[in-house]
């Protein structure tokens, strides 16, 4: 790991130690990853009429962006629209903690009949999940409802499973789990948040 | 934040970021189901002892988008007619279990009284001609959204009519030269208060005098009942010279702005519909009153802010 990589992920990452960091997948594995849940995707749902992709803020929604261009690139006849949803009023934990609304969502088409593919960088208990879902419902019933994550590490709290998966990663509950496109980095967590 | 009584108590802070919270609640209201779960479990009262129309709706359809309870108290129908005293009357609502009043009523500092008598939050909808904070809100969302700025620094705004009695004045001038426009007052002397030297503000008794250059013309309600306490001597002639005439439509810039908080006294204020009006915001100030009042709930009941302090 380069010194310049420890830098990135002290100034990304709120708790971390930068020290400690370990490198789960390089820039190059994401982008690989990328491109296998791309075609994945396409051959799952038998190309690509009907499939909408929407990135969960965020995290999420530069990882949508980039699978629905390399969809694109695969199948190039139909252009898959992209949208980014922002799950935070729709949280579970709502009243438990402060919520920042950090980005608005962005989904400037219809979602009734399509089929939808939630996007977000980091699968951990499944929280966000189950509240993007509910928050789909506000844009109309899709077919489908299908999850990409680039990483899966562990520890749901709730029956969710991912359809498309960048790679599963066993982690510490209190570890920090940063992914962009410039890799996948771990900071262990002495304390235990949950 | 506990709870938005004035523009003072919020700040130039606490205003911006209301604006960009009200950025998230508009995009909710276009959805083809504008309701979120946010506010679940909460109850917001609303207790107007004022008539009201578009605050206290848009109160009541923020607070449902949001999926907060309501309730809301009727003057009219309620045991104040028996005699109850305000303290009763909100101990009672509290003891329902409320987690925030939203309250109008016809004197000054209301709010602040009741806020020592609850643990609820407390918004002001309006306290006789002192504040009205969320209309300001509205106000500076809504120039906001018509001309993308999110700084009004050089921005030019006259607000015409009885400000004296005026809450919605008094807030939008708070809320404008906190975001750095500057105002001016046009107003007969008598429909100005005794002294505005220490209001950051100019004045002026001719409309035609400034209408050519402001960027934003805010029109405020005349009260017929001003002419009856001699305030104005006609309608007619206040007309004359505060109304916005489809000549004075004419004067304004080509990109200024017309509002109104309404509700509008059609041919006194407003000699002409309001839609004739190429930049016309009234309907938006309408429009918005939902998202930004969404906002303000979501601040003070929302996100952790409020823990444990359930009524």
């Amino acid at each position: 790991m380069s010194p310049v990589r420890l830098e990135r992920i002290g100034n990304m990452s709120k708790s971390a130690s930068s020290s400690t960091s370990r490198e789960a997948m390089t820039a190059a594995d994401v982008r690989r990853a990328i491109v296998r849940i791309a075609h994945e995707i396409v051959e799952r749902n038998h190309g690509v009429v009907g499939l909408a992709i929407v990135g969960l803020q965020r995290g999420g929604t530069w990882l949508g962006e980039e699978i629905a261009a390399q969809i694109n690139k695969i199948e190039s006849e139909v252009s898959v629209p992209v949208g980014a949803l922002d799950v935070s009023l729709h949280r579970d934990d709502i009243s438990l903690r402060p919520v920042s609304l950090g980005a608005i969502s962005n989904i400037p088409f219809d979602l009734s009949g399509a089929t939808v593919v939630l996007v977000d960088d980091v699968l951990y208990t499944g929280r966000t999940v189950r509240a993007a879902m509910e928050g789909l419902n506000n844009y109309g019933r899709p077919r489908a409802v299908q999850l990409a994550v680039l990483v899966d590490r562990g520890h749901r709290e709730l029956p969710i499973r991912p359809d498309f998966v960048g790679k599963n990663l066993p982690t510490h509950r209190g570890d920090d789990v940063s992914a962009t496109r410039d890799g996948v980095f771990v900071t262990p967590n002495s304390e235990d948040k949950s | 934040m506990k709870h938005l009584r004035s523009i003072d108590e919020l700040g130039v802070d606490g205003l911006v970021d209301l604006l960009q919270l009200t950025d998230h609640m508009a995009e909710i209201n276009q959805r083809p189901v504008p309701k979120v779960p946010a506010l679940r479990g909460r109850t917001v009262a609303s207790l107007f002892f004022e008539d009201s129309t578009r605050t206290r709706l848009s109160f009541e359809t923020a607070a449902k988008r949001l999926s907060a309870d309501t309730m809301t108290f009727n003057v009219s129908t309620s045991s104040v007619n028996k005699g109850e005293s305000l303290r009763d009357t909100v101990a009672t609502i509290t003891d329902m279990g409320v987690d925030a009043f939203v309250v109008r009523h016809k004197s000054v500092g209301i709010p602040w009284q009741i806020s020592q008598w609850t643990t609820a939050s407390i918004i002001n909808a309006g306290d006789g001609a002192h504040q009205h904070p969320t209309q300001a809100l509205v106000d500076c969302y809504t120039i906001r959204e018509a001309t993308h700025v999110q700084n009004f620094a050089g921005m030019k705004i006259a607000i015409v009519g009885d400000i004296k009695h005026s809450r919605v004045a008094r807030s939008n001038i708070q809320a404008f030269t906190l975001l750095g426009a500057s105002v001016v007052l046009v107003a007969p002397p008598t429909l100005l208060p005794p002294d505005v030297s220490h209001w950051p503000v100019t004045v002026s008794h001719q409309l035609d005098d400034i209408i050519g250059g402001v960027d934003v013309l805010y029109m405020l309600r005349l009260q017929s009942e001003r002419m009856a306490q001699g305030h104005v001597p006609t309608l007619r002639e206040y007309s004359e010279q505060y109304g916005l005439t489809q000549k004075r439509v004419q004067a304004l810039k080509s990109d200024a702005i017309v509002m109104h908080p309404g509700p509008m006294n059609r041919g006194v204020e407003m000699q002409i519909d309001p839609s004739d009006v190429k930049n016309s915001l009234i309907h938006r100030q309408v429009a918005n009153g939902v998202s930004v009042r969404m906002a303000v709930l979501f601040k003070l009941l929302g996100s952790g802010s409020n823990l444990g302090g359930q009524a």
